[in-house]
């Protein structure tokens, strides 16, 4: 060979290395391993600490159980950890019986020495509950959920009656209660490894390397990279079939989207609407939707002028034209909100239509109420992609647009997130658009946290609407355990608030989440969240390669 | 010798000096940047050691800056504000990661680079030398985020034949022993360990030839010009008149001289590749250096951002006297200063 080539030599070689290795046979390894593109690393291991679904989602869902759980795919409750439990006639004690043989997972920092009982459930919740409790300031993070369900007064004592019996009292009768057991901050944590990690002197341990009691089991973390789970070898509803669970945490949408398509990943969190349309492309792909557990509202402020009239409220719900909003904010996805709870959690009005779309019955009733050359109005929208909401902005333009045409200026107003919601908080606004996420499928959640007066005055009702009437059918309604009396109480409360009118309900989005043909059992939850106890991939057929774009 | 390698370490230390200057500067006069991440209460206890005496006003500044130094020195660069974790942990998990990428880039720009600058030098002002000098001045000139995008989706999703982010299959667990994949995969004792060790490698080539695309470019270049003056040398001409084989005089006369001005081409590329992986790194969901200070930004971690940015500095300039060192025992005229 002329040497006069010989660069051109390495040139060739070194380009048949680096393709030398694209053959890939490593496809038995990966039938068994589920891989979940997730869209951000956790803040913990802990769901005591955090308020995050992706905190959630890789904590509480696979790792721990609590006492009752919901049902797969649903809100209704079913029992877990606790076989079963019995309510006082007031309302004011609970005893749960604890379920028997269930193991705690053995890790390379701990080894169980015996199975779940009371004492866990104690610990669980004291490290919460109680300020002088040894594990209470070991996590810098504070136990924000546990406060904000106000469980710290609610709760007046937690008693171990025997080795698998516990009593919770409460200072007044709580219906919801049992849901708010089921939520993921009430997961259970083992009180034998906390000892063992305060004798090692590594109590913070216990936030970030778990041990519970669930299906999988932590293996490996990287934060911003991903997280590697196995089955709970001793799992006390069976072991999984999944070899493997791994999260690749993948913050942007569209990698997220093109490790999916190429097979990288098997589920997809949180893809763009553009995204769901683009899939229906790949025959390898399945989109599963459900409707969400959240509602979406523009507020107005009850207090200030011209919304302390009801006329003028009324107006606005017939000026703005939701079928718009729906067709072009949500890109079909959502449906349109006609109460404050979405039709999937119980004692939803069935009854009551939705206000049509008429800027004519709008002018009129503006007319009525004293203004018939309209007003100026504010109107604030959030600047980020929210489940109940992917683009407020952009809703708040339309609003604008439609309440034109009824002589109704409106200002659109913005903040960074974190300033809005506490100008929000403080009232500053004429009108908002605002939206809530129900976190245990209980309606109390939405009514008390939106619409009560004690959320009035701790800023969270929007609107600024406190009314006596509604305000005590929904007590009522908390303090009541039958389910019948509460949904009767629920359902006037509903129709008072349909009377009052202070917002303009919008809709309620649906959640989508992408997979791959070859992921069976895979139930999304109302209330946001992933659980893969139970899911299981089919093998060979996945070989078949998904195909290229045109 | 020895004089030189002590005006060497004079050089670092004078560079460190500056650089702790510049970053004590920043936390001390402006403390606890952390009070802008959206929970102040979250910072304050998270901060056990480093800061705490870094932001103690009663110190004196002199006082509080050695001190400063001290915590450099012995490793402790603090604690992220967001996860309380010591920063230098997390350093040690990503900084392998971006190394190996590093290293795979520098090494397919050389491969390719060097020689393609030779070849160009050898044709001088001849179509093959333009083909080279434009498609080097495209390389060297191209966004390389939409490179990366332009590949990915060509070779990832329409071909299929690459992956499309990350360092290997996730089907592979592999335990990180030294944090550099290739090696751990070897080293696992796994039954899968040898596919994982091709998955790895796999998972490297796009991401690697990505970032080395730059450096590549850069490297064909100086090292086509570096070879034109060698070439129109005297001594190369003298050789030619001797009658030595063309290839001797380019392997042996030509590309020897050549090297020194291309290592220090080589040096400069190093700490592009560093600070450049950023990019690359977010792309292809790379969990190195640059994408764990981009989180840190996205998450307004400044202790982090502080820490990860003094070691990647401090890295920097020790790369910089280990090169000047080698440098002055390839070059004679260096070498016989003494």
């Amino acid at each position: 060979m002329d040497k006069k080539y010989f660069p051109f030599a390495i040139i060739l070689a070194s380009f048949s290395l680096l393709s030398g290795c694209t053959d890939m046979s490593s496809t038995s390894v990966r039938d068994k391993v589920l891989v979940y593109c997730s869209e951000a690393s956790p803040q913990s291991f802990n769901p005591q600490l955090v308020t995050s679904g992706p905190t959630f989602d890789a904590s509480s869902r696979q790792i721990y159980n609590r006492l009752v759980e919901f049902e797969p795919g649903g809100t209704q409750l079913k029992q877990s950890l606790a076989t079963h439990w019995e309510i006082s006639g007031d309302g004011k004690e609970y005893t749960f019986y604890l379920r028997k043989d269930v193991t705690f997972q053995t890790t390379d920092q701990f080894v169980p020495t015996r199975h779940f009982n009371a004492d866990d459930v104690l610990f669980s919740f004291q490290r919460q509950w109680k300020k002088n409790h040894p594990y209470h300031r070991v996590s810098p993070l504070q136990f924000r959920y546990f406060g904000a369900m106000g469980l710290n007064e609610l709760i007046l004592n937690i008693e171990k009656l025997d080795i698998y019996k516990v009593k919770f009292t409460l200072k007044n009768p709580d219906a919801p209660f049992l849901a708010t057991l089921a939520m993921d901050f009430a997961s259970i944590l083992s009180a034998e490894y906390a000892a063992h990690l305060i004798r090692t002197g590594q109590p913070q341990l216990i936030d970030n390397k778990p041990v519970g009691t669930g299906p999988f089991q932590l293996v490996r973390y990287q934060p911003d990279a991903f997280i590697r789970y196995k089955p709970h070898p001793t799992y006390w509803k069976g072991k999984e079939k999944l070899e493997g669970l791994v999260f690749a945490i993948t913050p942007d949408p569209s990698l997220r989207f093109a490790r999916l398509i190429a097979g990288e990943c098997d589920i997809m969190a949180k893809p763009l609407p553009i995204q769901i349309d683009a899939a229906s492309q790949y025959p390898g792909l399945i989109t599963l939707s459900e409707a969400g557990s959240n509602v979406s509202f523009l507020a107005m402020n009850t207090t200030k002028k011209p919304f302390d009239q009801h006329k003028v409220r009324l107006a606005m719900n017939y000026a703005i034209n939701k079928s718009s909003i729906l067709k072009i904010v949500y890109g079909g996805t959502a449906e349109e909100a006609i109460n404050p709870i979405p039709p999937l959690i119980w004692s939803y009005d069935n009854k009551t239509e939705p206000v049509p779309y008429s800027s004519l019955i709008a002018k009129q009733l503006l007319i009525e109420a004293g203004y018939p050359d309209g007003f100026k109005m504010d109107l604030w929208a959030m600047p980020v992609q929210r489940t109940y909401n992917p683009n407020a902005i952009k809703m708040a333009e339309l609003i604008q647009h439609d309440l034109e045409k009824v002589g109704i200026k409106v200002s659109i107003i913005s903040y960074e997130f974190g300033t809005f919601l506490e100008k929000i908080k403080s009232g500053e606004h004429q009108a908002a658009l605002l939206g809530w996420i129900g976190d245990n499928g209980d309606p109390d959640n939405y009514f008390s946290s939106t619409l009560s007066c004690a959320a009035a005055r701790s800023g969270n009702n929007g609107a600024f609407w406190c009314d006596e009437k509604f305000d005590s059918l929904i007590q009522q309604a908390g303090e009541k355990s039958d389910i019948d009396v509460r949904t009767e109480l629920y359902l006037k409360a509903q129709r008072r608030f349909n009377q009052q009118k202070p917002w303009v309900p919008i809709a309620h989005a649906r959640q989508f989440i992408l997979l791959n043909k070859k992921v069976n059992n895979l139930q999304l939850v109302p209330t946001d969240g992933m659980y893969f106890s139970g899911v299981t991939l089919s093998a060979a057929e996945a070989e078949t390669p998904l195909p290229g774009v045109e | 010798m020895l004089t030189n390698i002590s005006r060497l370490l004079i050089n670092v230390f004078s560079s460190f000096f500056v650089l702790t200057l510049f970053t004590f500067g920043l936390t001390h006069f402006f403390p606890d940047g952390s009070s802008f991440i959206y929970d102040p209460s979250l910072s304050t206890s998270l901060f056990p050691d480093v800061s705490l005496t870094m932001h103690q006003q009663e110190l004196g500044l002199l006082e509080a800056y050695i001190n400063y130094v001290t915590h450099i020195l012995s490793g402790n660069f603090g604690f992220s504000s967001v996860r309380g974790t010591p920063i230098m942990d997390d350093f040690v998990i990503y900084f392998p990661a971006t190394i190996e990428l590093a290293a795979a880039a520098l090494l397919i720009a050389l491969v390719v680079g060097l020689p393609l600058g030779i070849y160009a030098a050898q044709h001088k002002d001849k179509w093959q030398d333009k083909l080279i000098m434009s498609g080097s001045l495209i390389g060297y000139s191209m966004p390389i985020f939409w490179w990366a995008m332009l590949l990915v989706l060509f070779f990832s999703i329409i071909l299929g034949i690459t992956p499309v982010a990350s360092r290997i299959g996730f089907e592979f667990d592999i335990e990180p022993i030294t944090g550099f994949m290739l090696l751990d995969t070897l080293l696992s004792e796994k039954h899968y360990a040898l596919d994982a060790f091709k998955s790895a490698l796999h998972h490297l080539i796009l991401p690697a030839f990505v970032l080395g695309t730059v450096p590549l470019a850069v490297i064909a270049r100086s090292t086509r010009s570096t070879m034109t003056d060698v070439l129109n040398a005297d001594y190369i001409r003298s050789a030619k008149s001797r009658g030595i084989s063309a290839s001797k005089i380019l392997w042996k006369y030509a590309l020897r001289n050549a090297s020194i001005p291309l290592l220090t081409a080589m040096g400069l590329q190093i700490s592009i590749l560093l600070t450049g992986s950023l990019i690359t790194e977010t792309i292809f969901s790379w969990p190195g250096i640059g994408k764990w200070l981009l989180e840190a930004v996205y998450r307004r971690d400044f202790a982090v951002i502080h820490g990860g940015i003094l070691a990647i500095a401090s890295f920097i300039i020790i790369i910089h006297l280990v090169l000047d060192i080698f440098r002055s025992f390839v070059d004679p005229k260096l070498r016989r200063k003494q």
